[in-house]
Formats: structure tokens, C-alpha cells, sequence
């Protein structure tokens, strides 16, 4: 079986929607001739030119707008953060233009750009380059939000996002680029028929639909909801609580706007416990709205409390020991899944 | 007519034999020496005029109609101005992309949208031209290439350097003119669009409507070298030129130069091949003789310099103009102001008339096809459904 890294397929489906479509151009920082600041657009600058592969200087504001102006006029602008921890300074552009011009201006000029880069901590780079910010962009309506966990999801999503003609952002992960390598650890063990990636790997309409979640691993006993890279905590966690005759369900909405609710209050039903896992921080986030929106759908089912698992309620320390503590590891999840269902 | 809006107004684009379109840069100086503007021919002149007529007493209209309530909401006015948005306009190719703040409805009107369409918009209405979801601060028209009032002050500069991006990646021949107050200045996204628009080599004019004040704060008070903006563009390595902004003709002039040089330009560091004279960074100095919006006491500026400035006053100087050179006679003057009045009554009628934005355009528009229940009704809705039907 043929398998492509995360950073991979974030390329061919650059790529190969470039191939297909003069309108969608590449501009972010160092994703010309450097290459890619994470290899992610290695090669593309050969294949594609300056013109289509655009290096611009560290100016997110400037550049972010530019693809919001690029995107009203009629082209597909994919715009790379070298880490979404830096769209911050760029905030009006992506959140105040890009998601409301289509409303702003009575359906006239919308916004078909995609926002790419890493989200979450990437590795002890302390609190101003750890964001995760689908809780602060999730509630913005006329956005979309994706958030793949795997090389498979990565390329279907993103292929899905270039077509799109709303503004997508996609929250990629650096600690997620090497995911599929030789020697990687193997989650196909999981779910044997949806993890591996497409076998053809030049398949050029290989895409993944919005709002629809993906059954990680199917289980009777307990739904976990987990998005990015705590999919990968949330799978270990199954693996060990399978050890104790728990079997959980791992469901991963793959976009959070827009929220495929039926699929989580469905396994709900089934399971009747849930645990919500969710990498930023526990305050209004998009794990309080899908333990909200839980308790909307599916009450009468519970047969304990929802749970949360988040990022602690601090900025993101340096420190190693501590930032992998402050995550929502795999031992919270655990811990999370013997608490809500130790009355089953 | 309106300006750059009817295949009328493409020989006046046409670039008289000799001038060139492109990085004539020995030319400049004669150009400034032989305005644009004596080529002209008198109906575009009188156009010119009948077009500030129409945004001053539009904009008359729109002042009562506020009072009145009938337009809610941050409420800009553009008399005094209206000479930066004709002239400009005018020196345009009609698919040249426009975008500008939020004193946005002179803009609008010179780039050809119909008044009823603005006045609707500042009404609510459906029929407004951005189905009443904008306002007055937010005028969009896609027929005519007017990319949007914007409200977030700086926030279109990056916006404009997009659209200016857009036609050279598509070779166009096009000129993107980015509009901002003198406020604007000061914000980050300014200085960054004007870098990205100078490392790229791009088609883009950058207009200043120098009105001297950002809300109360003038301009000395708020933006470092305010008397040498020239400096700002210098820091970019851009083109710099000033125009009387309460001149349509001084303006017209500026922006069909600079516009030129501009247009069609290409970057090599795009991959195209080099060429054009790349932005160009445009100082039009104008006043504003209302207050900042239509709740502002004027507190921070005296009557005697308002009035001062009401005497170069763009309207009566192109009236003078078009007299002293027997291209108009005072009865046609006096008609066209009669017509603009009765426009803009028609305007209002029309906004009053037109139907409210019913309750079903509340959820249309947020995303280019509909989908799923929690982004077009809400999530309420579904979940009473839900309980409704028994689950
Ligand atoms: C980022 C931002 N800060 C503050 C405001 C509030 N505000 C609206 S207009 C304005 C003054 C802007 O003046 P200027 O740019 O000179 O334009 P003018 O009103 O003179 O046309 C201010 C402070 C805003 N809209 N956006
Ligand atoms: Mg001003």
C-alpha cells in the first residue's frame, strides 16, 4: 500500500488543483525558493513559477488582505501562515473581510481563498507561537474551518477547500507533517478501510465533502470527539482503555464549520456516554459548543455528563514536561473516558 | 452620462499619439505642462460637472433623510470632496477596479451606479445595491467595478493591492485606484500594502482624500511628516504626485498621468516580464465642509476656516471654468442642477418605495451555497424541530 506524509498530501492537493486551475496561486512566506519554511511547497516554485508561486516578505496583513482582494476579483488565492500562531496580526483581514464580504456586499464579491498553516503547539515554542484557534474562528459565520488529522483527510479536505468558493481555513499541524512516514507509527491498525490514502496517488478528483464526519474507530461503549492531532491522543487512549474492555468510538468531525452534529449525536445514541477532546483552551470553545450542542440533540441518551478534554486554562509554557501536561493528552483522555463511564 | 460608464467615454481613455500608455517617463513633465483635460471633449467637461452636482445634492438628500431617521447607522458625507471621486473616476477605463472607505456614496455615484440603488442601500431596502446587508459604509457594485466601501479604516489598502494583484496575474491592462482619509495613514495595513505593491511592481494608485482631519484629529496631530506625505511614498521607492482635490480637472489631470504610467503593470519578480511605472502613491488635498459623521460637533475646527475653504469651493470653480470658456452657458447649468435635484428626489422616492430586506434575506448571502442547518437557520431552530418530532 502506497502512503503519503501529511506535509505530502497538503502538496500534491496544491498541487494538482494548481494543475488544474490558472485562478489558484500559492503566496506566503518562504514557500518559493525557500521551498517551504516546514518543505511543505517543495518543488512547487519549479513546477509552477514565480508567478503562481509567489515568496511575499513577513507582512500577514498585507498578504492575508491581498488574497481576500485577489479572491473578490475572481482568482483562488491559497495563503500560507508559516503558523496560524501569526495570523493574529492579521486579524481584520481574515475575519472581518474575508468571511463577510459575500453578506456585506448583497452576494456580489465573495471570498474563494483558503488560509493554510500550522496550528497548535508545535514543540516547546512557548505561548506565542502555540495557538489554536479554532475556538476563536469557529463562531465567525461565513467561514469554513477544517482541520484534518491525517495525510488522507489532509489532501481530500484541502482539495475540497481550493474548489470552495467560501473563504476555508486550514488548520494543519506541524506535529502532524512527518504523520504516514516509513516507520511512523501505523494507525491503520485502527480503522483498516478509511485510513490509507488514496491508492492513486495522482487521483485528481479525490476529494473530502465539508460537514461530513469520519468514524476514526467505531466502538459500543463510549464516543470521543476529536479533531487534528488529538485524534492521535484519542486513538492511543482507545487502544489502552481496550485493555479494560472499554470500547470507544473515535469520531472526527474533520470541519468544524460546518459541524456534522447528526454523526456525533448518532454514536451518542448508541454509546450513550461522551468525551470531547479539543485542543485549545476551555472557555468558549469548539468543545463546549459540541458539548452544548450534545445536550441540545441528545439528553435523554446520556447516561452521564458530557466531558471535556482541553488545552489547560494557561498560556502555553516552554517548558517540555509541562507542555505536553497542559495538552489534551492521551493520559487526560483516559482518565476522561474511566470518569464518564464509571457508572456503565 | 456617467464617467467611464458607456462606450462614450473610451476614446477619452485612449492616450493621444505621442504620450504613450507606458513608462513614457520623458513625457511626464510635458504632460503636466499640456493637461490631459484640454482634449477633453465639452460634454465629458460637462459631465464632470453635472456628476459633483449630483453626489452634493445626493448627498443633501441623504443628510435630511438621516435626520429624519430613515438611514440609521454611521452616516458619512462627501461635500466638499465630491472633485477627487469625478476627476478620478473620469481618467478610468470603466473595468478599472475601484475601492474605497467608508464616505463611500460620491464614489459610488461617479463610478455609475444608479442613486436609487445607493439611497436604497442607506434605506435598508432590498433593492439597495447590496440588498440593504451594507448600508452607507458599505457601497458594492460589481457591474461597475466598485470593489466596496470598507469600514475598518485601512483595512482596504491590502484589499486593493489584491485586486491590483488579480489584474496582472490575469494581464490585464487595468489600473486598481485604492482610496483612504488622510487617517488611514497611520494604520499598518497601509504601509503594508504599499510595500507589497512596490516590491511587485503593481498597478495600483494609492489615493489619500487629504481632508485634513480623522475625525477631530488633524492631520499634524496624528501622522509624522504630514506636510511631505511625499516622504511615505519616497520610504516605499513609489511615484508621489499632489493634486488640488477640489479641482476635477487638477485631478482629473493627475490621475490620468500617473494612471497611465501605472496601468498594465508587470513584475518580474512574478515571473512576467518587467514593465510600467508600478504605483504610484497620489496626495489629493481636499476638505470636507460637513462634520466627520452625521453626529459630530465640530469642536476642533473654527467657522471662519470651513468657510475659508468653502471659497475654492470644486463645484462653482468648474462652473467658472466651463463659463469663462464658453463651454457651458449659465440656463444649462442651471438645468443640470435642476435635473441632479430631481434624481435624488427620485432617489429617496425610490428608497421609500422599495420593499424592506424581508426576514428571508436574513440567511442568504453568508455562504456562496447554502448548506446545513447550523449556518443558514441557526441551531435553535433544528433542535426545537427535534424535540418537536419526538426524539
Ligand atoms: C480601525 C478603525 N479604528 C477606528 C475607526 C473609527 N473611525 C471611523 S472613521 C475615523 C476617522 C478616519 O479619518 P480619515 O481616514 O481621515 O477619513 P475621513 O473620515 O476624513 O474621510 C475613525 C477614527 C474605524 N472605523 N476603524
Ligand atoms: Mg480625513
Amino acid at each position: 500500500m502506497q502512503t503519503i506524509q501529511y506535509r505530502e498530501a497538503i502538496r500534491e492537493a496544491m498541487q494538482e488543483e494548481m494543475r488544474l486551475d490558472d485562478r489558484v496561486f500559492l503566496m506566503g512566506e518562504e514557500v518559493a525558493q525557500y521551498n517551504g519554511a516546514y518543505k511543505i511547497s517543495q518543488g512547487m516554485l519549479d513546477e509552477f513559477g514565480p508567478r503562481r508561486v509567489v515568496d511575499s516578505p513577513i507582512s500577514e496583513t498585507g498578504f492575508s488582505g491581498l488574497g481576500v482582494g485577489a479572491a473578490m476579483y475572481g482568482l483562488r488565492p491559497i495563503i500560507e501562515f508559516m503558523s496560524w500562531s501569526f495570523c493574529l496580526v492579521a486579524a481584520d483581514q481574515i475575519i472581518n473581510n474575508a468571511p463577510k464580504m459575500l453578506y456585506m456586499s448583497g452576494g456580489q464579491f465573495g471570498c474563494p481563498a483558503v488560509f493554510r498553516g500550522n496550528n497548535g503547539a508545535g514543540g516547546q515554542l512557548g505561548s506565542t507561537h502555540s495557538w489554536c484557534v479554532e475556538s476563536m474562528f469557529a463562531s465567525v459565520p461565513g467561514l469554513k474551518l477544517a482541520i484534518p488529522s491525517t495525510p488522507r483527510d489532509a489532501k481530500g479536505l484541502l482539495k475540497t477547500a481550493i474548489r470552495d468558493d467560501d473563504p476555508v481555513f486550514n488548520l494543519e499541524s506541524e506535529r502532524m507533517l512527518g504523520l504516514g512516514a516509513r516507520g511512523d507509527k501505523d494507525f491503520s491498525r485502527y480503522i483498516k478501510d478509511t485510513w490509507a490514502p488514496p491508492t492513486n496517488k495522482q487521483d485528481e478528483d479525490f476529494t473530502i465533502p465539508f460537514g461530513v464526519a469520519d468514524i476514526k474507530k467505531p466502538g459500543k461503549d463510549v464516543t470521543i470527539v476529536a479533531a487534528g492531532r488529538p485524534v492521535h491522543f484519542a486513538l492511543d487512549a482507545a487502544e489502552e482503555l481496550e485493555k479494560e474492555g472499554i470500547d470507544c468510538e473515535v469520531i472526527d468531525p474533520r470541519t468544524y464549520r460546518p459541524l456534522d452534529i447528526d454523526t456525533i449525536v448518532k454514536s451518542v445514541r448508541k454509546t450513550n456516554y461522551c468525551v470531547v477532546v479539543d485542543q485549545s483552551w476551555p472557555f468558549a470553545s469548539v468543545g463546549s459548543e459540541i458539548a452544548a450542542q450534545v445536550y441540545e440533540h441528545a439528553m435523554d441518551d446520556l447516561d452521564n455528563k458530557v466531558i471535556r478534554v482541553n488545552n489547560d486554562d494557561i498560556p502555553a509554557p516552554y517548558n517540555r514536561t509541562l507542555e505536553q501536561e497542559m495538552l489534551p493528552n492521551t493520559r487526560k483522555i483516559v482518565e476522561a473516558v474511566r470518569a464518564v463511564t464509571y457508572n456503565a | 452620462m456617467t464617467p467611464g460608464n458607456g462606450p462614450d467615454s473610451a476614446p477619452e481613455v485612449t492616450p493621444e499619439p505621442g504620450q504613450g500608455t507606458l513608462m513614457t517617463s520623458a513625457t511626464t513633465e510635458d504632460r503636466v505642462k499640456t493637461p490631459a483635460s484640454q482634449s477633453l471633449p465639452k460634454d465629458k467637461l460637462v459631465d464632470m460637472l453635472y456628476q459633483m452636482m449630483l453626489i452634493r445634492r445626493f448627498e443633501e438628500r441623504t443628510m435630511q433623510a438621516y435626520q429624519q431617521a430613515h438611514i440609521g447607522g454611521f452616516c458619512h458625507i462627501y461635500i466638499g470632496q465630491e472633485a477627487t471621486a469625478v476627476g478620478t473616476v473620469a481618467a478610468l477605463l470603466d473595468d478599472d477596479p475601484i475601492i474605497t472607505a467608508y464616505r463611500d456614496h460620491g464614489h459610488a455615484l461617479a463610478r455609475g451606479m444608479h442613486p436609487n440603488y445607493c439611497m436604497a442601500e442607506m434605506y435598508g431596502k432590498i433593492t439597495g445595491c447590496a440588498k440593504g446587508k451594507g448600508g452607507s459604509m458599505h457601497m458594492f457594485d460589481k457591474a461597475h467595478h466598485m470593489y466596496g466601501g470598507h469600514a475598518i479604516v485601512g483595512g482596504q489598502c491590502p484589499l486593493g493591492v489584491g485586486l491590483a494583484f488579480a489584474t496582472q496575474y490575469e494581464k490585464k491592462n487595468n489600473v486598481t485606484v485604492c482610496f483612504f482619509g488622510d487617517g488611514a495613514i497611520n494604520q499598518g495595513a497601509f504601509h503594508e500594502a504599499m510595500n507589497l505593491a512596490a516590491i511587485w511592481n503593481l498597478p495600483i494608485i494609492f489615493v489619500v482624500e487629504n481632508n485634513g482631519y480623522s475625525m477631530g484629529t488633524a492631520i499634524q496631530r496624528g501622522t509624522a511628516a504630514a506636510n511631505d506625505l511625499g516622504a511615505k511614498a519616497k520610504a516605499y521607492g513609489m511615484r508621489y504626485a499632489e493634486c488640488d482635490g477640489m479641482d476635477v480637472l487638477d485631478t482629473y489631470n493627475t490621475f490620468k498621468r500617473e494612471g497611465d504610467l501605472s496601468r498594465g503593470s508587470t513584475s518580474s519578480a512574478l515571473g512576467l516580464e518587467q514593465s510600467g511605472g508600478g504605483p504610484c502613491f497620489i496626495n489629493a488635498k481636499t476638505y470636507r465642509y460637513q462634520g466627520h459623521s452625521m453626529s459630530d460637533p465640530q469642536k476642533y475646527r473654527s467657522k471662519d476656516e470651513v468657510s475659508e475653504k468653502k471659497e475654492k469651493d470644486c463645484i462653482s470653480t468648474m462652473v467658472s471654468h466651463l463659463i469663462d470658456n464658453k463651454l457651458a452657458t449659465q440656463d444649462q447649468i442651471d438645468e443640470l442642477d435642476k435635473k441632479a435635484k430631481q434624481v435624488s428626489r427620485d432617489a429617496i422616492k425610490y428608497a421609500e418605495q422599495s420593499p424592506d430586506l424581508p426576514k428571508s434575506e436574513m440567511f442568504t448571502d453568508i455562504y456562496s451555497q447554502p448548506y446545513g442547518p447550523p449556518f443558514v437557520k441557526g441551531a435553535l431552530p433544528k433542535m426545537i424541530t427535534d424535540n418537536n418530532s419526538g426524539d
